[in-house]
C-alpha cells in the first residue's frame, strides 16, 4: 500500500484487561477517505479496539501511528483534538442536554467559529431530522434519530478518521439501512475515514472496502469485503442463514 | 400579630444558617458530580476558610471585599493540592478506597492544624471585621450581618449559574458529571475539569466560612465537622450531584435546625438533621430533585 496514502497504521496492538487478553497482536491499515469493518462475535474485542484508539484503554503493547505520528498513550481529548472521534456503543447522548447543546458539545475542541458553523450547518443538513429538534430534550428522540445525533456530535470534532461502534445496534432494518446510508455520505462527501465496528456482519460487509474478522481477540481474516463476504466459513459463522 | 413577628425571625435566621450550608454543599455536590466521590474533607476547607479570614482580618487590616477574594483563592488552591495529591492518584481504584482516603485527608487536616505550632485546638475568637447593626422592620429585625450573608451567597449563585451554564468551563463539567467517558471523547481534558470542580467548591466553602466566622464568631479546627456533615446531607436531600438541590436543601436544613431550636429545644438541633437524612434515605434515596439512584 501507498504510505503517502495511509491515515492510521496499527501494529501489534496487545490488550489485556486484568488476566484476560483483550487484543492479542492486532495489525490494521486504513487509507485516507477509506470505510473499513471490524467484525466478530459478542466479546470478541471490538469494542477495546475502538477504546485504544481513542485512548480510554491503554494498551499493553504495539503502536497505534496516525499519519505516521505514534499517537499510543495520548490523552483521550489530545486525540480527539487530532482528528479522531468515536460514536461509542449504545450512542451515548447527553440525555437532559437538548439536540443543539450536544451537538456544541461534539465541537468542544474548535477555536474556529466558522468552522464550527461550517461544521452545524454539515451536521444538520446530511440529518435534517435533527434540525427540527434542536431545542428538544436528546433523552426525547427515538434510537435511530439518537444515532444520528451522536454521529452528528462526532462530525463536530471534525474528524479525519471516524470510529463506529456498533451503529446499527437495536435499530429496525429500515433505520439500519438509511444510517448505513448516510455513513456512505459522510465518508464521500468529507472523505472522512470511518472505521465500523459491528456484530451485524451483512451490513459491516456491503457497506466496507475491507473487513477485518477479529476471533478472541485475533485477527483471523482479513481482505476486501466483498472476497470475505464469500469466504465459506465467514458465511457459516457470521452471516448464517 | 406577635407569632408571625416571632415566626419570620427565625425563618430570616434559618435562612442565615442555610445560605452556609448551601455554599458549602454545592461543594460536595459538585465534586459527587465529576467525581462520584463524597469528599469528606470538605466541611474542613470550610473551617480552614474561616482561619484564613481570621489571620487575614486580624493580622492586616484589608478590606473585607479583599478578605473574600484572597480567602477563596487560598481554599481553592487547598482544593487543588488535596485533588492531585490524594484522589488523582487514585482514579480508576474502586470508589471505597476514595472514600476511605477522603475520610484521611478530613482527620489530617483536623488534627495537622490542631497542633500548638499552627491553630491549636482552641476556640479562638473571631474578629468582627465591622459593628453590627439591627433594622428594625416592625415584624422582625435584620442585621447587617444577615444582609451581608444573603448578598454574598446570591452574588456567588449568580456567579456559579453562569460558570456552570455560560462557559465552555461549565460545559465541560456538566459533560464530565452527566458521562466522563463521552466527554473525554467530545475533547474535554478529564483531569483539568476535575481538578476545577474541586477549587470552584473550596473557593465556595471558604466564601461560607467566613460567613460563618463573622455570624457565630468562635472559630475553632473542629468547626467544619458538624456544618460539614448538615452541608453533606443538604445535599443528599436536595439530590447529590444537583446544584439548586443542593440550595434548596442547604436552607431546608439550616431553617428546620433554627425552628427546631425556636420551638422544641436546642438539644435536638442536630438530631432533627439526622432525623431529615434518615427519612430521606426512606422515603426518596434519590433526594427531592433527584431521578435515578446511583450506588456510591
Amino acid at each position: 500500500m501507498d504510505k503517502r496514502n495511509m491515515l492510521m497504521q496499527i501494529r501489534g496492538l496487545t490488550v489485556n484487561y486484568g488476566a484476560i487478553n483483550a487484543l492479542n497482536d492486532v495489525f490494521i491499515d486504513i487509507e485516507k477517505g477509506e470505510i473499513i469493518s471490524v467484525i466478530g462475535a459478542n466479546g470478541a474485542g471490538k469494542s477495546t479496539f475502538l477504546k485504544t484508539i481513542t485512548g480510554i484503554v491503554k494498551a499493553r503493547a504495539g503502536s497505534i501511528e496516525l499519519e505516521g505520528k505514534n499517537i499510543h498513550g495520548l490523552r483521550p481529548d489530545r486525540i480527539v483534538r487530532l482528528g479522531v472521534t468515536m460514536v461509542p456503543e449504545g450512542r451515548r447522548v447527553f440525555p437532559d442536554l437538548s439536540v443543539k447543546e450536544n451537538l456544541e458539545l461534539g465541537g468542544y475542541t474548535l477555536r474556529n467559529g466558522a468552522l464550527k458553523k461550517e461544521l452545524f450547518d454539515l451536521v444538520l443538513s446530511t440529518f435534517p431530522r435533527l434540525q427540527e429538534r434542536l431545542k428538544q430534550h436528546a433523552g426525547t428522540l427515538s434510537g435511530g434519530e439518537q444515532q444520528m445525533l451522536a454521529m452528528g456530535r462526532a462530525l463536530m470534532g471534525n474528524p479525519k478518521l471516524l470510529l463506529l461502534d456498533e451503529p446499527s445496534m437495536g435499530l429496525s432494518p429500515i433505520i439500519t439501512r438509511e444510517i448505513f446510508t448516510l455513513i456512505r455520505l459522510i465518508n464521500r462527501e468529507r472523505g472522512i475515514s470511518i472505521i465500523l465496528v459491528e456484530q451485524n456482519a451483512h451490513m459491516a460487509l456491503e457497506h466496507s472496502r475491507r473487513t477485518y474478522v477479529l476471533e478472541n481477540g485475533r485477527i483471523v481474516m482479513e481482505g476486501k469485503s466483498g472476497e470475505i463476504k464469500g469466504t465459506k466459513s465467514i458465511i457459516d459463522a457470521y452471516l448464517g442463514v | 400579630m406577635e407569632i408571625t413577628g416571632y415566626l419570620l425571625q427565625q425563618f430570616i435566621n434559618g435562612l442565615q444558617l442555610g445560605a452556609v450550608y448551601a455554599l458549602i454543599a454545592l461543594g460536595y455536590t459538585m465534586v459527587y458530580g465529576v467525581l462520584r466521590l463524597i469528599n469528606f474533607a470538605h466541611g474542613d476547607i470550610f473551617m480552614l476558610g474561616a482561619f484564613i479570614a481570621y489571620y487575614l482580618i486580624s493580622k492586616f487590616a484589608i478590606p473585607i471585599y479583599l478578605v473574600f477574594i484572597i480567602t477563596m483563592f487560598c481554599t481553592a488552591g487547598v482544593g487543588y493540592i488535596i485533588e492531585k495529591v490524594a484522589y488523582k492518584p487514585l482514579r480508576g481504584a474502586p470508589k471505597i478506597s476514595l472514600l476511605i482516603t477522603a475520610v484521611g485527608v478530613s482527620l489530617f487536616l483536623e488534627y495537622f492544624l490542631s497542633l500548638n505550632a499552627i491553630f491549636t485546638a482552641n476556640y479562638i475568637g473571631f474578629p468582627r471585621p465591622f459593628e453590627v447593626v439591627n433594622y428594625d422592620l416592625s415584624l422582625f429585625t435584620v442585621t447587617n450581618i444577615q444582609i451581608l450573608i444573603f448578598a454574598t451567597t446570591g452574588v456567588s449563585l449568580v456567579l456559579l449559574y453562569l460558570l456552570i451554564y455560560r462557559t465552555k468551563q461549565g460545559k465541560a463539567m456538566r459533560a464530565v458529571s452527566y458521562d466522563q467517558e463521552v466527554a473525554a471523547l467530545m475533547g474535554i481534558n478529564i483531569d483539568r475539569t476535575i481538578s476545577f470542580t474541586f477549587m470552584v467548591g473550596a473557593a465556595l466553602a471558604g466564601v461560607g466560612g467566613i460567613l460563618y466566622g463573622i455570624a457565630y464568631p468562635q472559630i475553632n479546627v473542629f468547626m467544619g465537622v458538624m456544618p460539614g456533615i448538615k452541608s453533606f446531607i443538604a445535599a443528599v436531600l436536595g439530590g447529590i450531584g444537583i446544584i439548586h438541590g443542593a440550595v434548596i436543601g442547604g436552607f431546608i436544613i439550616g431553617i428546620s435546625e433554627v425552628f427546631v431550636s425556636a420551638f422544641l429545644s436546642s438539644t435536638f438541633r442536630d438530631g432533627v438533621i439526622f432525623v431529615i437524612l434518615f427519612l430521606v434515605l426512606l422515603l426518596k434515596p434519590s433526594g427531592i430533585f433527584g431521578k435515578r439512584i446511583e450506588k456510591v
